[in-house]
């Protein structure tokens, strides 16, 4: 069953049709990515999801529910939670704070009961400091917690946003370029852990990737966005060998080459996928 | 090595334009020569040449100290190239003053004033004065680099305790003379003069405060590795002695300090309500002397005898007025809080000068008084006990402060604290973790606006009169410059600002002309030196903590400690 139901969704800025006539649809506990080149519409798409856009046209749907129209704030209590492309951390506050900003929708305590410390604003802080802490040894960020999060390294402040995202307890976990700026060993340590997420946590994964070695190797599903149009969609094999795929990414003619295997095909495309394969 | 030694000498050549042109501008606002006559050490030293020389000193310093593996005559040379060059710009001053007359633009160019810098000696010949003073300036900036670094740190301070005693003379004779009698006349037979203090008192502050400051750092390198359990200990006798102290100052010092007291303490509970939302949700408020306003008519209107209205006492009126401006909060809130940054500010500006003119207006007068203010508000009185006295409303104020300082603090470490700080940081990312922005800074707003409205009714309850023309937009600013200087978001930062920008202003009488100018001055230095503030905020350490939660080190100080693991 589809945890997420795009329908139809177009987003327009001006007279520009950033997304025009989405569908996507996303498995429960599925790993799927959106790819396309850049300006395809692909971040846009994540923040019509959000709710920090309202599509003009379509629907979105959580469960079964339309959520078009609700706030960022009502999309998250709603289990919906994301990371960005460019690393957006509360830099001035803890590497635990972050996450524990992250668990808000879970706590309760107003703003009487935080001042008067009544024993369930103590539990609560209690459970909610533990959490975090369970989090950040869960991303490998232990003895790194209360660092500011803009004193930490790249890698780790990419962790630490995958952290927050989780403390909401999120069903499904948009990332928008987990492995931008990260070296191979660093991308393969990322691609395992988007992996255990789904495998140890059930969550729902969509991610936006620009680095097709990660695409082909975790995903399930790839759907391609150009020009804020959906192109293609389908297995990874699928899309490696489709010819519309690669004349959007190279230009008109290159897939005929491509594809019969004269000269020099595109690498990052044609590389082949991890070696286990496509998981299932 | 040839390049960079010239770029050095350009380096001191800079310096020295610069360390002159503050000397001019200190000559022109009138600095020096209101303060000529005003000795800090009788005899030696005044105030105006203080202020005159001390930014070349500072200089010099500063400029040697950024290349400090130079050798000594390097050093040497540059200091002197600093002292002459603010020198001759300063004879540049006087040798313009003497040609033109300046002050149809600058009022205090008067003869006075650069007979003043040429120390009375007529004007050829008194123009070679100036370079050789701030030569010596320099030179003395010089010196004090020279000492190695621990004797360095103790001549500072004995430096700054003489000429902070030596200003604050008037001040600490009457505080003492209040209650204190025969420490009043020791102090007058040892250490002060008529102005300022005798050289011989001032050598002997000198060597008191050196020596201490000295003693007390060699013992700080040796305790670096005391017990946490010990530390705490320390912690609270100190924070008793503190306590103690806060609780006799009134008795001790005299009607002028209280007052004082009571109005810094004031400031401080509105420096809190204020950090709130300026320093931890990042909500910059700009009328918030609104809520000052409202807090302090509310409880005119309801007690006032002169109105006769309500006639209230002060404890029925004041559960009513802090409801008032909480509810004035959050009413205003509403709107307002969708706006972000700069159109925030503007619009709180506005509310504030709306609040302003609607209580001066005419068409609410039967209501607030117009412009004569309400006048015979109510003190607060606990059976047959009147707080009528400034000594005694200083404990209301404490205990305001106490309820006020642990309310924030709790905040701060709550949930909604941080709530608060990740819209400080960045609201939209806040909001996609599933914080609801309307409502956490509605939050913020009202919970700083009642704070402003408790010290309204107690600054009402003080003067026992309220009037518009005292709720003006300079308040809004002070208590945010005081914010700005103590610490965006630190709450001892508050307790600092308002201490160093409305304690020391009201110390220092003879500078209230002057006032906006340093605050202005303060201001700029602070961003250029320290943008941190005073004493800054600090995380609180959440995987690792012991029983000390609040750790007072800065952030900087901790943040490369831990290992990196990549």
């Amino acid at each position: 069953m589809a945890i997420l139901s795009i329908q139809k969704v177009t987003k327009r800025f001006g007279g520009l049709e950033a997304l025009r006539q989405i569908d996507l649809e996303v498995k429960e506990q599925s790993i799927q990515s959106v790819i396309g080149p850049n300006g395809a519409g692909k971040t846009t798409l994540f923040n019509c999801i959000t709710g920090f856009y309202t599509p003009e046209e379509g629907d979105i749907l959580l469960s079964g529910h339309s959520i078009v129209g609700y706030a960022p704030d009502r999309v998250t209590h709603l289990g919906v939670s994301r990371t960005y492309q460019n690393i957006r951390l509360f830099k001035n506050m803890t590497a635990v704070e972050n996450i524990m900003v992250g668990m808000e929708p879970h706590l309760s305590s107003n703003i009487i009961t935080s001042v008067f410390h009544s024993r369930g604003e103590r539990r609560e802080e209690k459970a909610a400091l533990d959490e975090a802490l369970r989090l950040l040894r869960f991303m490998g960020l232990t003895g790194q917690g209360d660092m500011l999060a803009k004193n930490l390294p790249y890698g780790a402040q990419r962790r630490l946003e995958i952290g927050r995202a989780l403390a909401s307890k999120p069903q499904i976990l948009l990332l928008d370029e987990p492995t931008a700026g990260m070296n191979p060993s660093e991308t393969q340590a990322m691609t395992d852990l988007i992996r255990r997420l789904r495998d140890d946590l059930g969550i729902t994964i969509l991610i936006i990737e620009h680095q097709m070695r990660v695409v082909m190797g975790i995903s399930e599903l790839i759907t391609v966005l150009d020009y804020g149009a959906k192109i293609a969609e389908g297995l990874p094999f699928e899309i490696q060998h489709n010819p519309t795929v690669i004349e959007a990414y190279l230009g008109r003619g290159s897939a005929q080459v491509a594809l019969e295997g004269h000269g020099h095909s595109l690498p990052s495309i044609s590389n082949p996928a991890n070696p286990t394969g496509p998981a299932a | 090595m040839k390049k960079e030694t010239a770029s050095i000498w350009k380096q001191a050549f800079t310096s020295g334009l610069i360390a002159g042109g503050t000397a001019v501008l200190v000559s022109l606002v009138g600095l020096v020569e209101a303060f000529g006559d005003i000795y800090i050490i009788s005899g030696l030293l005044t105030l105006g040449e203080l202020i005159l020389f001390a930014p070349i000193l500072l200089f010099a310093y500063s400029a040697i100290r950024r290349v400090p593996n130079q050798p000594r005559r390097v050093h040497f040379g540059m200091s002197a190239v600093i002292g002459l060059v603010a020198g001759l710009i300063l004879s540049l001053l006087v040798l313009i003053g003497n040609l033109v007359d300046l002050r149809p633009i600058f009022v205090n160019a008067s003869p006075a004033l650069f007979d003043y810098l040429t120390r009375g000696v007529p004007v050829p010949l008194g123009l070679v004065v100036p370079p050789l003073t701030s030569l010596l300036a320099a030179l003395a900036g010089f010196g004090i680099f020279m000492i190695p670094e621990r004797p360095r740190k103790a001549v500072i301070m004995g430096l700054l305790v003489v000429i902070l005693l030596g200003t604050l003379r008037d001040q600490v004779l009457l505080a003492s003379a209040a209650q204190l009698r025969p420490v009043s006349a020791v102090l007058r037979a040892v250490v002060f003069s008529s102005s300022g203090l005798k050289p011989l008192g001032a050598l002997i502050v000198f060597l008191v405060t050196a020596g201490l400051s000295y003693y007390g750092s060699r013992k700080k390198a040796v305790a670096v590795t005391r017990t946490t359990s010990e530390q705490k200990r320390k912690r609270i006798i100190l924070y008793s002695i503190i306590m103690i102290v806060m609780l006799l100052l009134p008795q001790v010092l005299g009607l002028f300090y209280t007052e004082i007291l009571d109005t810094v303490g004031l400031f401080i509970m509105m420096g809190l309500g204020l950090n709130i939302v300026v320093g931890f949700a990042g909500l910059l408020d700009l009328g918030y002397v609104a809520f000052y306003a409202i807090g302090a008519y509310t409880m005119g209107v309801l007690t006032s005898d002169g109105l006769g209205l309500f006639n209230l006492t002060f404890w029925q009126a004041l559960p009513i007025a802090l409801v008032v401006t909480w509810l004035a909060g959050f009413i205003l809130g509403l709107p307002v809080l969708r706006m972000r940054g700069d159109y925030l500010a503007i619009v709180t500006l506005g509310f504030g000068e709306i609040v302003r003119l609607l209580v001066l207006s005419d068409w609410l007068k039967p209501w607030l008084g117009g412009t004569q203010g309400i006048q015979s508000i109510a003190q607060p009185q606990i059976g047959s006990f009147t707080f009528d006295k400034l000594q005694y409303l200083y404990y209301l104020i404490l205990i305001g402060i106490g309820i006020v300082a642990f309310v924030a603090w709790r905040l701060k470490s709550s949930h909604l604290g941080r709530s608060w700080m990740a819209i400080r940081e960045d609201e939209d990312v806040a909001q996609a973790m599933g914080i609801n922005l309307v409502w956490t800074k509605l939050m913020a707003f009202s919970t700083g606006a009642l704070f402003a409205g408790l010290a309204g009714t107690l600054g009402a309850a003080k003067l026992t009169s309220v009037y518009p023309h005292s709720m003006t937009f300079i308040i809004s600013i002070n208590v945010l410059v005081l914010i700005i200087i103590g610490g965006m978001g630190s709450i001892p930062g508050v307790f600092v600002g308002a201490l160093v920008l409305i304690g020391l202003p009201g110390l220092l009488t003879e500078f209230e002309d002057y006032r906006l100018w340093f605050y202005g001055l303060a201001l700029v230095f602070m961003m250029l030196t320290r943008p941190e503030g005073l004493w800054p905020e600090a995380r609180r350490k959440l995987e690792l903590h012991d029983e000390q939660t609040t750790d007072l080190v800065p952030e900087q100080d901790m943040a490369p400690a831990a290992t990196f693991s990549e």
